[in-house]
């Protein structure tokens, strides 16, 4: 399976199954979009009346290209076969580690959201901060369930986590005890909205947590719009702005990240990027809000083209302020093209309701933060552990290619297969797909690969010049 | 080759024999929550 498309001005070939791209030029390009329906002969013939006003293309020319995508195809990283399925399949099966909890150290919020996916914090139920015992016996239950593994991951959520601050160091603390005797490393993160973080916290996150997520959508109009306290009064964007960069220059402007939801309201996004780079930020995320397609926020079919010259607008940004030494990191053009992960976790998905869990305040086990709530999805508790195990077989069997619209996808091993709670919501499935986020994320695929193209002929550039 | 530029060396089938430890970072705890995104994850894996 091979993906071509142009973009600023490069004709870029994603080869699927081997992850391999190529840049190529105009010959070349045609060439490799007859090269599975046509014969040799017959793609010649096609190139020589094409570039017929070009006298440089000539047969030899076309059979020398034509020759290169044999020698990439034989070499198995052009036109390569998908030889994955069984044997992720039979992986995932195997696999009943528990790696990750998103803790919910509190189901409650100082701001008031619109488009918050936990009710404002309370998740559809009751307002309630996580007690230090119920903390303490989900570090257990990750212990006691992580097998072998060496490397432990606990992002402390909510609701906004530093409204139950106390909590959370005291988790740390205990989690950091319990390492040596279990061999074991935990990896604290958390995500806050700022509102009542100080200098004390920051000291606290900067030396214990190995990310800190930032949530701030982007331009101050935009952010409070849909991000205002729950009284409605004042200005967050205000109140957390001059602490967010205190944040990134204490933790030297890396292992953080800002991140924000873009929505219906603003789609001209790239602003709110770049707005949140203008004001010194290196490490941003945004990403389209996931939302009932009634709410009047939610992004629309008839959104996604604008989107997507969006991301274009972002990308050809950051490519000309890396050029001038001013560059950021964008969460999702961030991609490897010579390492990153093997071809297990690109196909195996989230790991929600496997090697993945939230736990809520009251210690409830669910596939994932963004099931919390729907009782459908309660798989056990701390104490118990996984109870409704023909759940989590559900989950376990969450791949690429468990999903229909995951088959012809060009963007599947960079993805994962996508959000399963985002799935459920739109299609009833967790094998099912959201098409508008998927659309979009096949957008910014697109977008990262360009980058690495127009950095690598920059980079030849230089080379050649030295 | 002069007309095709290929970017990376690294062929997603050589993971095939060397992968799945397990060792690196879930995809969503890292900076959305609302997607999932494994093509920037770092692989861990120190036997490879």
């Amino acid at each position: 399976m091979v993906h071509q498309y142009k973009s600023n001005g490069y004709n870029i070939v994603l080869d699927v199954n081997s992850g391999c791209v190529h840049v190529v030029d105009d010959l070349a390009y045609d060439v490799i979009a007859m090269w599975e329906n046509h014969t040799p002969e017959e793609i010649t013939a096609a190139m020589l009346e094409r570039y017929a006003d070009r006298p440089e293309i000539t047969r030899s020319e076309v059979e020398e290209v034509i020759g290169d995508v044999r020698a990439l195809q034989e070499d198995g990283s052009l036109f390569s076969d998908d030889p994955y399925r069984d044997a992720v399949i039979d992986f995932k099966q195997r696999n009943a580690v528990v790696k990750a909890l998103c803790l919910h150290v509190a189901h409650d919020c100082n701001l008031g959201c619109k488009y918050c996916f936990a009710d404002e914090g309370e998740y559809m139920g009751r307002r309630a901060l996580m007690s230090y015992e119920v903390g303490r016996q989900a570090l257990d239950f990750l212990i006691q369930n992580s097998g072998s593994r060496v490397n432990l991951e606990v992002d402390f959520f909510g609701g906004e986590p530093l409204m139950n601050w106390d909590v959370v160091k005291q988790l740390v603390a205990y989690g950091r005890s319990q390492e040596k005797e279990h061999n074991k490393k935990f990896r604290f993160t958390i995500t806050t909205n700022g509102v009542l973080l100080t200098d004390e916290i920051l000291d606290f996150v900067n030396k214990e947590m190995g990310n800190i997520v930032l949530s701030i959508d982007g331009r101050k109009e935009v952010n409070d719009r849909m991000r205002p306290f729950r009284n409605g009064n004042g200005s967050p964007y205000d109140l957390i702005m001059p602490k967010f960069k205190k944040v990134a220059e204490s933790r030297h402007q890396d292992n953080y990240y800002v991140r924000g939801t873009y929505t219906h309201f603003n789609k001209d996004f790239a602003s709110d990027v770049l707005h949140l780079a203008d004001e010194g930020f290196k490490q941003i995320s945004v990403e389209p809000v996931v939302a009932a397609p009634t709410e009047p926020y939610a992004i629309r079919e008839e959104d996604v083209p604008e989107l997507c010259a969006e991301y274009d607008r972002l990308a050809k940004e950051i490519l000309s302020r890396r050029r001038k030494g001013n560059g950021f990191n964008f969460f999702h053009f961030m991609i490897d093209l010579t390492g990153g992960p093997c071809i297990y976790k690109r196909i195996s998905g989230c790991g929600a309701g496997t090697e993945y869990l939230a736990v809520t305040p009251w210690g409830d086990l669910y596939p994932c933060h963004q099931f919390v709530g729907n009782t459908d999805f309660l798989l056990g508790n701390v104490y118990d552990g996984i109870q409704n195990k023909e759940l989590q077989d559900r989950f376990k069997l969450c791949n690429v290619y468990a999903r229909e619209s995951c088959k012809d996808c060009f963007a599947k091993f960079w993805c994962s297969g996508g959000c399963s709670a985002n799935a459920y919501h739109f299609s009833g499935d967790i094998n099912g797909s959201y098409e508008i986020g998927c659309e979009l994320q096949r957008k910014r695929l697109e977008c990262a690969i360009m980058i690495k193209a127009a950095e690598a002929e920059a980079a030849a550039q230089e080379k050649q010049e030295s | 080759m002069k007309r095709i530029q290929t970017l990376n060396s690294r062929n997603l089938k050589d993971s095939l024999k060397v992968g799945g430890c397990g060792e690196c970072q879930t995809s969503c705890q890292s900076a959305c929550k609302t997607s999932c995104t494994v093509a920037n994850q770092h692989c861990e894996n120190k036997n490879k």
